[in-house]
């Protein structure tokens, strides 16, 4: 875990230095954000990184090309909710190990903008969970194409490389060119990390965010329950 | 014998991966975007400012694209010892160290992953690109360092990454700790170091000499002068840095491996 972390201070280190670099050769200020905006939104982002997991580990796609998931199919139980659960749980423990430190290193080390209003601090909890569900249905929908590709590590490969800049980890999608930033806006992308962000910074209008992430969170749920409805008729046992 | 071992290992692992063209070409064209990523950030600044650190766009993509070959070709050698915590942890190190060959060209021919190439090949573009577009003042010398810097580079990167590798003799799951050193030094080289701060850099740049893999060759590429202040010189000595960073690598290996206990099965 202390190696985890080592990694993800070292690669937010680097992001704050580009970034503060561009902010330099640009008066101090890029589309609202300056110093304390840009380490703010770093750290927030490498600590939701784990919290929300936003690349798994495919476990399931695994279980899927060797037959085990059978075993998980004939629980009593649905199988996405059960995941879900147990990725909520996750999620608790990340929120100590992987979301509190890099935000308080980020708060005690380094120029930090604090909510400029205290029930910001709520609306950025409701958010980052929000984001983590959506990151679960994301990953649950990759993972089961597995079911129709057997060998989904095409797709598992091209979602861990693109997430990081779709998602505004590795710069703010406040910097992308305006139709860019529009195109990414309406897809589910920004919903991951930018928006908990954005509600963090008090960067647009927080209710609006919260409306687009519980829209995604929805569809994306909605998504996954009936592809694995029609994965499931799929499924052939052959026996024990 | 060690000369005819090597090269079938190789053609065997190579033949393997060509078997499936489907999947290969499409983890070839991944493996151009993962290195592309990065490009894009470049670009997604750049369209808010004009220069960073005093570099313009394609200063900074030249630099890139050098950080981007050398990590690229490094990464298809010795990428394998990621694997090393699973060798050193179930024991299959002493597999390695039976066979009458070193451990560490046995490790490195064990899983060169084609499709890699894709990263190296993304690179080279990007470094076409930018060398036509930023003005130098070409002399047979600089034509030399310009073909020095990437290979000079793979060899850094080599001996970045078996030097933090070996950290796992210790620390069997400490290749996180590695990542950060390797997968970290790519990072921090694909941009000019003066945008780094001063504790940041005196790592990363002389302790670990990642400023030895671009921003140097590309400053005497470049002519300029740099603004840490260094001479100018600096920039022609990324090979000797190399055979330096190799050397040290190969003693780091050696004592490490010394350090290896067996899991007794």
């Amino acid at each position: 875990m202390l190696a985890g972390m080592t990694t993800n201070v070292v690669f937010g280190l680097l992001r704050v230095s580009v970034i503060v670099a561009a902010l330099k050769a640009a008066d101090g200020e890029i589309a609202d954000y300056d110093i304390a905006a840009t380490n703010t939104y770093v750290w927030i982002g490498q600590g939701l990184l784990g919290f929300i997991l936003l690349w798994g580990n495919n476990e399931l796609a695994e279980r899927v090309r060797s037959g085990d998931v059978v075993v998980d199919l004939y629980r009593p139980w649905h199988l996405q909710s059960a995941l879900l659960a147990q990725d909520v749980g996750r999620g608790g423990f990340a929120f100590f190990t992987r979301l509190a430190p890099p935000m308080a290193f980020g708060m005690l080390l380094f120029p930090f903008q604090f909510p400029a209003n205290l029930v910001q601090w709520p609306l950025f909890g409701v958010s980052a969970v929000v984001a983590l569900v959506i990151s679960f249905s994301f990953r649950f929908l990759v993972e089961i194409s597995a079911f129709w590709l057997l060998d989904n590590r095409g797709l598992y490969g091209f979602w861990n490389i693109s997430s990081g800049l779709l998602c505004g980890l590795t710069v703010p999608i406040a910097f992308f060119p305006g139709w860019a930033r529009d195109v990414l806006w309406m897809t589910p992308f920004p919903a991951l990390l930018q928006a908990p962000i954005d509600v963090f910074l008090g960067h647009g209008n927080a209710v609006k965010i919260l409306l687009y992430q519980v829209f995604w969170a929805v569809t994306l749920l909605a998504a996954g329950h009936f592809a694995l409805q029609r994965a499931v008729r799929k499924v052939v046992v052959q026996g024990g | 014998m060690a000369d005819v071992i090597y090269p079938r290992l190789i053609g065997a692992k190579l033949r393997s991966q060509l078997a499936y063209r489907t999947s290969f070409a499409l983890d070839f064209v991944a493996q151009i975007l993962a290195q592309w990523i990065e490009l894009f950030v470049i670009l997604v600044l750049f369209s808010q400012v004009s220069a960073l650190g005093g570099f313009s766009r394609e200063e900074v993509l030249l630099m890139y694209a050098f950080a981007g070959a050398a990590f690229g070709v490094a990464d298809l050698f010795a990428g394998q010892l990621d694997n090393l915590p699973t060798y050193i942890r179930t024991g299959s190190f002493d597999v390695l160290l039976m066979r009458p060959l070193g451990t560490l060209p046995q490790i490195m021919v064990s899983d060169i992953r084609l499709r890699r190439i894709g990263r190296i090949a993304g690179a080279a573009a990007v470094m076409i690109y930018a060398l036509l577009h930023v003005h130098i003042d070409w002399t047979p010398a600089k034509v030399l360092l310009t073909i020095a810097t990437p290979l000079a580079g793979t060899v850094i990167y080599s001996s970045v990454w078996i030097m933090a590798c070996s950290v796992c003799f210790w620390i069997v799951e400490g290749r996180e700790f590695a990542n950060a050193v390797t997968y970290g030094s790519n990072a921090f080289t694909s941009y000019p170091i003066n945008v780094y701060s001063r504790p940041l850099r005196w790592f990363m740049a002389y302790v670990v000499p990642g400023a030895f893999v671009a921003y140097y060759p590309s400053i005497a590429l470049l002519g300029k002068q740099d603004p840490l202040g260094l001479p100018g010189w600096v920039g022609w000595t990324s090979p000797l840095v190399a055979a330096l960073a190799a050397g040290v690598a190969g003693l780091v290996w050696r004592f490490a491996v010394r350090h290896y206990r067996g899991t007794g099965s």
